[in-house]
């Protein structure tokens, strides 16, 4: 093997420009997969984890999914029935018995609930009237629920029971409204209320979505606003294990009839660009790897057509086909492992530039930097990658190479 | 009981398969025993090479067989000729075919190393020993670009003797050669035979130094035309 190995090497060292074109290839598609892999995880993670921290888990609307059935068509399954001018029944909007079912839900174990009314209000500034998304909540429940309490950048939560129509804005809407802790504005619902409000406090979750759009209240204040009275339109739960948020949605939603969404759901759109984006990254390094491929073996090609003089030397000392195969593979799997080494480094140190860049975006999240997720298994997982796609670039010229006949070689350099 | 030949052919043919095949090797019978050092000569083109390649398991023969000391090689895999070839045959050929990228040292030591069976210091210790017994103690530290052409030859006969085969086959050894060298390459050949006891059988078209051989083996059109 000893042997093998250093002839292998030899080969390698003679063509040192080719071999180091080569090596640079692996290299470079090893380090670029380990520091987009760090970028893209990093942000999915983190994106994950701020909605897992921020929002329910578990979000019940006061909403079917599918519309109720006409009588008749329940009573007729087969019948050829056709209804025209049907109206909507005019149900009152909300969850029913919202009581009842959020003291059965907090019998589950590992699982806190809270009720909360939503709904659209304008809020009027001075001048500047912005439509914003009011949360009626009760704080003792809901900083069981949500993390609201951790995000809030000015005032308490518990600020809402001591002052009268108190309002906690996101950063986002505040700075539309030109607002700050302190200030009073004007609320205008829906339904046609109209109460004057206290600013109590500001909230920066990073979710830009909730950011810019987003306010809290007393529930019993907002129903007052909305003209609702007793009624709330969404109950949240958040669980110990995030896990459950799927299985544990659809036996609620079972239970109930109510359209019942798992986190999951509620960010499937954003959790399926991750997905696609995930696919991007496999195939962007995946070529950069498909192309070094063909650069090892073209350099093991041309080595082969070089070096048919010493096969034939080779193979009249003693040497089988397997020894000469056996050479060339080296030759493709030291590349490999060579590239691999060299491209850790290298997607090391992409990771660490990468890491030191400051910026602010405001995408699904405010961010002021790239999210990292240093992972070893990405390292394994491009190393071993990059070596099979190199020995196996190897293996072509290698069974050529073993396939040489000796004799034609030596008859034609005679 | 006589003394079993060390090299055989028995009905040895070889026929390029193709639309026209060519006949190289026709029918070819031959005993040579240990300590003979023997040419085989003939015109270009009449198979004397093919042969030898032939008699040195590196190409298989279309009908006959070859025996090493005895051994039929008819039916043995192509790992087992290569085995063969390491441990009981010394190719030396017109060109020196030493690998460029190793050493002097190195290029002898390589067969050895294939065989196995020994440590590194030991093969290097043999390896120096062979080289210097030919004359080129001052080449054991060198690349093979920086030597002669004769002192590269020589090389190639110490690599053949690396792991001490009892037979040489050598391919027009002096073909590339001046008269000096080529005189040099030659004793050589003949000292492995007188006084190691070695079996030397040599392809040439000189006929001066198939002269002083003990043997010529006369090869016309594939044919042994005289011995």
């Amino acid at each position: 093997m000893r042997l093998q190995l250093d002839i292998a090497l030899a080969h390698l060292r003679m063509r040192k420009r080719q071999s180091i074109v080569s090596l640079l290839g692996v290299s470079l598609g090893v380090g670029f997969f380990i520091a987009i892999a760090a970028m893209m995880q990093g942000f999915q993670q983190y994106f994950v984890a701020k909605v897992i921290d921020v929002s329910p888990h578990i979000i019940m609307k006061d909403e079917f999914r599918a519309p109720p059935g006409q009588a008749v068509t329940i009573a007729y399954p087969d019948g050829a029935v056709r209804l025209e001018g049907v109206k909507p029944e005019d149900e009152p909007r909300g969850i029913k018995n919202g009581k009842a079912k959020v003291a059965e839900l907090s019998r589950l174990p590992g699982v806190n609930v809270s009720a909360v009314l939503i709904g659209q209000v304008i809020l009027r500034y001075g001048s500047k009237d912005v439509s914003a998304s009011l949360v009626g909540i009760d704080p003792q429940r809901e900083r069981l629920v949500t993390h609201i309490e951790d995000d809030l950048i000015s005032g308490r939560l518990d600020d809402l029971y001591g002052t009268a129509n108190g309002l906690i804005l996101g950063q986002g809407l505040a700075a539309k409204l030109g607002a700050s802790r302190g200030d009073t504005l004007t609320a205008l619902s829906t339904a046609g209320a109209i109460l004057k409000m206290k600013v109590v406090g500001v909230f920066n979750t990073g979710i830009t979505t909730l950011d810019n759009v987003q306010a809290y209240a007393l529930l019993k204040k907002v129903q007052v606003l909305q003209n609702r009275v007793n009624v709330v339109n969404e109950i949240r739960l958040r669980l110990a294990d995030v896990s459950q948020a799927e299985p544990l949605a659809r036996r609620i939603e079972q239970r109930f009839a109510y359209r019942t969404e798992s986190w999951q759901e509620s960010n499937r759109n954003v959790l399926g660009i991750f997905v696609i984006q995930n696919g991007i990254m496999y195939s962007t390094t995946g070529a950069i790897l498909v192309v070094a491929a063909f650069g090892i073996f073209n350099i093991i090609s041309t080595v082969v057509m070089e070096k048919t003089r010493d096969i034939a030397i080779l193979k009249s000392l003693g040497l089988t086909h397997g020894d000469i195969e056996l050479i060339f593979l080296f030759e493709g799997f030291l590349v490999g492992v060579v590239g691999t080494l060299l491209g850790w480094l290298v997607g090391y140190g992409l990771t660490e530039v990468l890491a030191s860049i400051r910026f602010d975006i405001e995408g699904f999240i405010r961010t002021e930097g790239f999210r990292l997720n240093y992972s070893f298994s990405n390292y394994l997982f491009a190393g071993a990658i990059a070596v099979l796609a190199a020995t196996f670039a190897a293996f072509l010229p290698a069974r050529k190479a073993a396939r040489l006949d000796p004799v034609e070689i030596i008859r034609g350099a005679a | 009981m006589p003394e079993v030949p060390v090299l055989q052919a028995r009905g040895l043919t070889r026929i390029l398969p193709g639309t026209v095949p060519v006949t190289l090797v026709r029918d070819i019978d031959l005993s040579i025993g240990a300590s003979e050092f023997v040419a085989i000569t003939g015109p270009s083109g009449s198979g004397k090479s093919s042969l030898l390649y032939l008699l040195g398991l590196l190409d298989r023969p279309t009908e006959g067989e070859v025996l090493i000391e005895g051994q039929a090689t008819g039916d043995l895999s192509d790992g087992d000729l290569a085995k063969l070839r390491l441990t009981k045959l010394g190719f030396v050929f017109q060109f020196h075919f030493l690998l460029p990228e190793f050493g002097v040292l190195q290029n002898v030591m390589l067969p050895m190393r294939k065989a196995g069976g020994r440590d590194l210091g030991e093969i290097r210790a043999r390896a120096e020993q062979i080289l210097i017994q030919l004359g080129l103690e001052d080449c054991l530290a060198k690349m093979t670009d920086q030597i002669s052409g004769g002192q590269r030859q020589r090389v190639a006969v110490a690599r053949a003797l690396a792991n001490d085969p009892r037979i040489i086959l050598a391919d027009e050894p002096t073909g590339n050669l001046d008269t000096k060298n080529a005189g040099i390459v030659f004793d050589i050949l003949r000292n492995l035979v007188r006084e190691e006891g070695r079996t030397v059988v040599a392809v040439t078209h000189d006929a001066n130094l198939a002269a002083r051989t003990d043997r010529r083996i006369h090869v016309v059109d594939g044919r042994i035309v005289a011995v």
